[in-house]
């Protein structure tokens, strides 16, 4: 029972950082889009995202409700250290949401209509940031649980060159996830497409440079990130997969392949967070002292677990078919309404 | 402001916005379902438009409700880590079923609002009424982990541990009936009395009078039928509450001391220190009737509990009478409202009594929030009933004022702004719907 709740952390992670990676992506290039051309990046990324913008962000509460009923250590551990940079996310999650449904229903248009964007740009921008930083964190071995002053306690658990480079590459990955979805977006608009292309490379480069300072922030930082990536055959296999994938990824694009497309930079994605979870598996909370805290040690009674997982799986016997629905309904009718 | 001070009252201000958001979506999309219906069924434009109009005020509501009920599950831990750390395993069942409520929820939501002239007709409408139907179970399953603080089963505690965990029974326990029911229908009370009243405000300044009178029609059924029934359900969790929560009860009634014969207190000045409460009404024997059907039981009064024990008297029975008055009220208006439907239907044209309809407008909201404050308010000093204190839960991080003030800001600047919001939309209403 323990191993489906494991995996359905993992999936919900992952999702997170797929669907919920669009949505903020997308916020992403607006905000490096230029003025006259953020109109309609905004309409055509309103319409994609629109109908699943909702579903979207629960599978950060999915994520968040298995690790408060599965692994409550973990969750307190993480609440007590990371208190400020999910603050912080919070602060995002709030700003991101509520500018999005106040630039898309407010019944007068007007110049208040920038405000909302502004906020919900720089807020697409801070939230995944943060997620990075929260996530980096948490395996930089920087949380200490007997530190006794403030700043070793409650500051420098997140605040380091590792952390905020993952929260760098977070962003720029979500916003290489938007690019790519939108290019399939914009198929019917060969100059929009164009735009949506170069996006895709900017953000293709950002990540690269950012996933290099990882490893050299790691390196400073005494993180032995190359050995957990290079020291086992399955992250050899995921990284190198990702990386030659690439050459297919920029052949797809040339063709105007959108879906073999998506899938490909989706693929990518599963590669970088196997890579990343897989050496640590099971823990997932590294402390300064060395301890860790592993998601077999610190699980939940039997019982709590057992209820936990059949909770999980009958709730996806409900959602996953209405989900898929929605997406496929949507997609369809989103190229119906194109031509 | 200390730091638990501070924790107690961000995470009361973070519930107290949330449930303004969650009782409205919980129960307009069963509005809009049925001003959808009557728009397939007769083709009258003007309930078109009422669902769509509707339907966008959801909108804005919907998404500042998911995101302040994001921040609370990650407030929870953030603010009471020992709390969770205990609690988490025992009363996490109703959160997770909870998921795929919400989740369904947002997914027929995503069908609903984006759906027009997409889908089969009958499809779109039954996607709207999924929204109401699962807002109102994951309703029922966070006040069912609510009620577990207030009546924890499910484990036993030896010696500082928490054993034999059984998650179901935890969920199950014996406060979630009562307050599952009084709060599903203080929901429709608040939410239809709200909308009705603002589609009254609008009729009284005569503004598109068939579009409100149409809506007003709608939401003001729905609130007065909760807001007849509310009251018989406000009993049951009293007598619930004398058996579970002995202090909580003797605070709502600042009742100090133990008596046979007890009278029903109403309204006064408790003071705790000469316990007593003054210029009160007291209705002899009333309370001893109410909780235990017998003039004659005994009720605990404060005095038998010991002070550490005690919940804040004053705010306590503030807050109970805030409720308990303005439910009173409601019943009043609601039973006018019947009157005037099967006997004084030339009722719906006067002056005053569409003014008593825009004076209610907030009453159920401002009920729901002391209710809310007596539950709350009245389990202190514990945060699970008799098992764990509030001040032993919370947060070692110091400093947390500062954050209790940054919520302040960003809660109150977002009230703002959806007021502003549905301000203008409820302006656009002539401009959008040219003819209603
Ligand atoms: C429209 C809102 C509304 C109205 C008119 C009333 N209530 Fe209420 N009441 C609530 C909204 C509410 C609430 C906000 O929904 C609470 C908070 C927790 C809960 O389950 O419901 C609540 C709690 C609550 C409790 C505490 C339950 C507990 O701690 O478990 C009691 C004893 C009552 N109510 C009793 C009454 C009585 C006797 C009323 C008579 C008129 C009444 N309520 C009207
Ligand atoms: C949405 C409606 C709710 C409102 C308006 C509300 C209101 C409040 C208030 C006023 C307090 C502060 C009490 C004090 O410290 O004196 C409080 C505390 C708290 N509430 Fe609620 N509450 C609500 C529902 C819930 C639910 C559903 C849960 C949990 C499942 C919950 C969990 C807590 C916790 C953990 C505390 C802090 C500890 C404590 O003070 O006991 N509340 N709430
Ligand atoms: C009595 C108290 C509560 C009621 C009746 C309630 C009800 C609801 C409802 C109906 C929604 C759907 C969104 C909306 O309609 O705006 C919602 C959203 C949400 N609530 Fe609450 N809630 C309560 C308290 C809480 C607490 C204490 C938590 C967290 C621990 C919580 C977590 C959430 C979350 C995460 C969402 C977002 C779900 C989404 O994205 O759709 N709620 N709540």
């Amino acid at each position: 029972m323990i191993y489906i709740v494991i995996i359905y952390l993992w999936v919900a992670l992952l999702l997170y950082l797929l669907l919920g990676g669009a949505d903020f992506g997308a916020g992403i290039i607006e905000l490096f889009t230029t003025e006259d051309n953020k109109a309609k990046t905004r309409r055509i990324s309103y319409q994609a995202i629109g109908p699943i913008w909702e579903a979207n962000h629960m599978w950060l509460i999915i994520a968040i409700v298995i690790l408060f009923v599965g692994f409550p250590a973990i969750y307190t551990t993480m609440s007590v250290h990371l208190h400020i940079p999910l603050v912080v996310m919070l602060l995002g999650i709030i700003a991101r949401g509520t500018a999005f449904a106040f630039r898309n229903y407010d019944a007068v248009t007007d110049n208040l209509q920038k405000v909302y964007n502004k906020i919900f740009v720089y807020s697409s921008f801070i939230t995944p940031l943060f997620l990075g930083i929260i996530a980096g964190s948490a395996v930089s071995g920087k949380i200490d649980p007997h530190a006794d002053t403030f700043l070793s306690a409650y500051i420098f658990s997140w605040l380091n060159w590792f952390s905020v480079t993952i929260g760098l590459f977070t962003v720029s990955l979500c916003g290489f996830i938007a690019a790519i979805f939108l290019i399939g977006e914009a198929k019917y608009d060969e100059l929009e497409r164009r735009r949506f292309v170069r996006k895709a490379v900017q953000m293709n480069i950002a990540a690269v440079i950012s996933g290099g300072l990882v490893f050299v922030s790691a390196i400073s930082d005494g993180i032995p990130l190359v050995q957990w990536v290079f020291g086992n055959p399955v992250g050899i296999t995921a990284v190198s997969t990702a990386t030659i994938s690439l050459i297919i990824l920029w052949y797809l694009i040339y063709k105007g392949r959108s879906k073999s497309l998506r899938l490909l930079a989706g693929f990518q994605i599963t590669m970088i967070l196997l890579t990343t979870t897989y050496k640590h598996y099971p823990n997932i909370v590294i402390l300064k002292n060395g301890g860790y805290l592993s998601l077999l040690e610190n699980q939940g009674t039997d019982k709590t677990i057992e209820a936990l997982a059949l909770a999980l799986l009958i709730g996806s016997v409900f959602i996953l078919p209405a989900l898929i629905y929605l997406i496929y309904s949507f997609q369809k009718k989103g190229a119906e309404h194109a031509h | 402001m200390d730091d638990f001070i501070a924790a107690r009252s961000q995470m009361a201000l973070s519930l107290g916005f949330h449930i303004i958001f969650s009782c409205i979506g919980m129960v307009m999309p069963f509005f809009m379902a049925i001003a959808h219906f009557y728009w397939l069924k007769t083709k009258d434009p003007v309930y078109k438009n009422i669902t769509k109009a509707w339907s966008k005020g959801v909108a804005i509501f919907f998404a500042t409700g998911a995101v302040s009920g994001t921040v609370l599950s990650f407030e929870l831990g953030l603010l009471w880590p020992t709390f969770m750390k205990h609690a988490g395993p025992i009363f996490g069942m109703p959160f997770s079923l909870e998921g795929t409520a919400f989740f369904i929820e947002a997914i027929a939501l995503g069908f609903f609002l984006y759906g027009w002239e997409r889908f089969n007709p009958w499809f779109h409408w039954i996607t709207g009424v999924v929204v109401g139907i699962s807002g109102i179970v994951s309703g029922i399953l966070v006040v069912a982990a609510n009620s577990w603080m207030n009546s924890p089963a499910g484990f036993d505690f030896v010696n500082g541990q928490y054993l034999n965990i059984d998650p179901m029974k935890a969920m199950f326990n014996a406060a979630w009936f009562e307050q599952a029911l009084h709060m599903s229908i203080a929901a429709f009370a608040a939410t239809g009395f709200a909308v009705a009243g603002v589609h009254a405000i609008m009729i009284i300044r005569k503004r598109n009078v068939k579009f409100h009178y149409m809506a007003f029609r709608i939401a003001i059924v729905f609130g007065a039928v909760a807001a007849i029934l509310q009251p018989f359900s406000g009993d049951l969790s009293a007598k619930d509450v004398a058996k579970r929560q002995p202090a909580k009860l003797a605070a709502m009634e600042a009742h100090f001391k133990t008596e046979k014969f007890s009278p029903l207190i109403i309204g006064g000045i408790p003071d705790t220190l000469a316990k007593q409460v003054n210029y009160a009404i007291k209705i002899p024997g009333l309370l001893s009737f109410m909780t235990y059907e017998d003039f004659n039981a005994e009720v605990k009064g404060l005095d038998q509990i010991p002070k550490k024990n005690q919940p804040p008297v004053a705010i306590t029975h503030y807050a109970f009478q805030v409720m308990v008055g303005f439910g009173v009220l409601m019943m009043g208006i609601a039973v006018l409202y019947f009157i005037a439907l099967i006997k004084m239907k030339k009722w719906f044209g006067k002056v005053w009594f569409l003014k008593l309809f825009a004076w209610a407008t907030p009453i159920g909201f401002i009920a729901v929030e002391a209710g809310w404050t007596v539950t709350e308010v009245g389990r202190q000093p514990w945060i699970i009933q008799g098992v764990m204190r509030t001040v032993d839960a919370v947060t070692p991080m110091p400093g947390i004022h500062y954050s209790f003030y940054l919520f302040t800001a960003v809660y109150l600047s977002l009230s703002v702004m959806v007021v502003f919001m549905l301000y203008r939309q409820i302006k656009m209403v002539p401009k959008l719907y040219e003819g209603s």
